[in-house]
């Protein structure tokens, strides 16, 4: 059976039981919780191949599940959604270790194509968060940035992550994207995984500026 | 300054009194009866030595206040009884301009009332301590303040903020005395010793003056009492002064709450009355839920109240063009900003070509969502307008088509920016504008650096908000 199994995490009944109603064919839903603490007991439990995570959790948000998963449970993959806008929050959310970002107004069908991509190990990246990363990214760095860390490959986007992010933030899918850069839409998916990376890895000065004016670590 | 008739005469329209009688409380008839200068007996908060009682009943009885008072001073020396039927005067007669007396809402706050008695019974137990000493002045002077303590008590809780501001005022000097080891500077501590000093050589000087030493039995048993009661009841003084505190917290956070709310109600609550009253229509509701989003979210994320213009830099100018097409169209319209810089002439006409390009698409591009991307690089910046809609043979266009040929690329080339059209019959469009930027006056990064953290603190204060 190649359904992800999935677990919902959203304080809001209403839009758990909305997703559940939408993606009901195309995954397979293992449970719901409403809270940091159940969250976690669930996941560890049932040990889903996704978990929907929604970033606004009352409990300490959703980062605070993916930390007390990811140490046990390294195979878990977290596809965050959320309804905010905030930067800092979806930041911090990947930076935690989720493989992707989507807003809560994605379509249901785009929702299951992303979350079936989590599942086999790819990264998703709304447009949204695309426009975030370029931000956090973005302008070459002034002589005082290039502090490298251990690893500089980490503190700069290649010309060609840049252009497939460019064209995410601009609404295109991967598949739209692969065609207009004549490339495989393999090959989107390592470009925009090998971001993913970065974003979490990375410890440029820039970005770390960008985060700490946003209050993240 | 104040004029008390323009306030109270309309409140008291005179055929009321004379063409319905049955209409009348009690009250009213009460107040009719006692009429002095044609208005009912009000405190005058606004004339007021403490709680505006003299300078109230000066007003209505046509005296001056300052009578009034030396009077009253003069009674409260002659016996005790004057200082606690002031208070209670000043519990139950409503302020000008107030509908309900102080002593109506003590009623309800039962936890005043526990305070007040409790108060009052302390007091008690004081002066009948005191009484062993066999002083009449305690008799005459100490008892009625009993009922005054409870009073005040009582004002003190249920007081409205500009009366309580006057206590306080009264209260300072104590607080100053007691207030916290922070506060204690140099000067108390002398002032403290002074008193004590003082103190003592009174009491030296009344008991020798007595000579007899028989009261200072009795003297001392009242002080070992005392400081029993205050060992044990320390704790729940201080209980109540920081309730005190936490009661005027709550207040500000009643406030904070009452702001928020009535946001909300301005907007959220305005909009969901007017999508359930346009469920019939899927477009209209759409529309009305995006607009509402974007609001809440400038207000949320970037803390900028609905309403308020945001074109003083590139990115808030983007949003504009978002907001304006999205009500005037009703067309979704998805906005991704990265960086962001000060407008300037040639800025302001790629915002310009943008919006056009933005409402061409929304008009003729039958797309269900259009995709506005606009990116600030040091060196030039990049708008991006795409949709996934009919899509046209950009050779085929006719050159009658003004649209795109004359706003979009004429607004762009005399600024010295360019313009690219991709499109396909049954693929979309996308029109790419790049505009370069002015080699800016020395700092050029520095001038994206300064937006950017505008545009921190702006998210930071939202985030203050948010919480």
């Amino acid at each position: 059976m190649s359904q992800p199994r999935v677990v919902l995490v959203d304080d809001h009944g209403l839009f758990r039981s909305g997703v559940r109603a939408e993606l009901g064919q195309r995954v397979t839903v293992l449970g719901e919780a409403d809270d940091v603490a159940p969250a976690i007991e669930l996941i560890e439990r049932v040990l889903p191949d996704v978990v929907l995570l929604d970033v606004h959790l009352p409990g300490g948000g959703g980062q605070a599940v993916i930390a007390a998963v990811k140490k046990e449970h390294p195979d878990v993959r977290f596809l965050a959604l959320s309804a905010s806008d905030a930067p800092e929050d979806v930041i911090a959310v990947i930076r935690a270790g989720a493989r992707g970002y989507v807003t809560k107004t994605i379509a249901a069908a785009d929702l299951a194509d992303a979350i079936q991509r989590v599942a086999s190990g790819d990264a998703v990246f709304s447009h949204r968060l695309a426009g975030f990363v370029l931000d956090a990214f973005a302008a070459a760095p002034s002589p005082a940035d290039v502090k490298p860390s251990f690893d500089p490959e980490l503190d700069q986007l290649t010309s060609r992550e840049r252009e497939v992010l460019r064209l995410i933030a601009q609404g295109y899918t991967y598949k739209e994207t692969a065609r207009e850069l004549y490339i495989s839409v393999k090959t989107v998916e390592s470009h925009v995984s090998s971001v993913l990376r970065k974003l979490q890895l990375s410890s440029r000065h820039q970005l770390t500026r960008w985060a700490a004016e946003r209050r993240l670590t | 300054m104040h004029d008390p008739t323009d306030q109270s005469e309309p409140a008291w329209p005179p055929y009321r009194y004379h063409g319905h009688p049955r209409w009348q409380s009690h009250a009213e008839r009460w107040r009719h009866r006692h009429r002095g200068n044609g208005e009912p007996l009000r405190r005058d908060p606004e004339d007021r030595l403490v709680g505006g009682v003299a300078a109230g009943i000066a007003n209505w009885r046509g005296f001056s206040p300052t009578t009034v008072r030396i009077v009253f001073v003069v009674v409260s020396l002659w016996g005790g009884w004057a200082v606690p039927l002031y208070f209670i005067a000043w519990l139950l007669i409503p302020a000008q301009n107030a509908e309900a007396s102080i002593g109506s809402r003590a009623r309800h706050d039962s936890r005043g009332v526990a305070l007040a008695i409790a108060l009052g019974s302390l007091l008690a137990v004081f002066l009948f301590l005191a009484g062993a000493l066999n002083d009449t002045t305690v008799e005459t002077y100490g008892w009625p303040q009993v009922l005054s303590v409870a009073c005040l008590t009582l004002i003190w809780r249920n007081a409205p903020e500009s009366e309580q501001s006057a206590m306080r005022r009264l209260v300072e000097p104590l607080e100053s005395l007691a207030g916290g080891g922070a506060k204690r500077g140099h000067g108390t501590v002398l002032r403290l010793a002074g008193a004590a000093v003082l103190f003592v050589v009174g009491m030296g000087w009344l008991l020798a003056s007595h000579a007899s030493l028989a009261l200072l039995r009795p003297l001392a048993a009242v002080l070992l009492i005392a400081a029993a009661i205050v060992l044990l009841l320390g704790p729940w003084w201080l209980r109540i002064a920081r309730d005190l505190v936490l009661e005027r917290q709550a207040r500000a956070r009643a406030e904070e709450r009452a702001d928020m709310a009535s946001r909300v109600h301005d907007s959220v609550l305005q909009t969901l009355a007017l999508i359930q009253r346009r469920a019939d229509d899927p477009q209209q509701v759409v529309q009305l839920a995006r607009a509402q989003e974007r609001e809440l979210r400038s207000w949320l994320f970037e803390g900028r109240a609905p309403g308020e213009s945001d074109a003083t830099s590139f990115a808030g100018g983007i949003r504009e063009i978002q907001r304006d097409v999205e009500a005037r169209h009703g067309v979704p319209v998805e906005v991704v900003t990265v960086g962001d810089c000060p407008l300037d002439d040639d800025l302001g006409a790629l915002l310009a070509a943008a919006r056009e390009a933005t409402v061409n698409a929304a008009k003729w591009s039958g797309a269900s969502v259009i995709s506005l991307y606009a990116e600030v690089e040091p060196d030039q910046v990049e708008v991006a307008v795409r949709d996934r809609g009919k899509g046209f043979d950009p050779d085929a266009v006719p050159s009658d088509r003004k649209g795109l040929a004359e706003s979009v690329h004429g607004r762009m080339t005399r600024h010295g920016g360019s313009v690219a059209v991709q499109s396909a019959v049954g693929e979309g469009t996308k029109v790419t504008l790049r505009m370069p930027r002015k080699a800016a006056p020395a700092g050029g990064a520095a001038a994206p650096a300064e937006t950017a953290e505008t545009a921190a603190t702006a998210r930071k204060t939202a985030g203050r908000n948010r919480r």
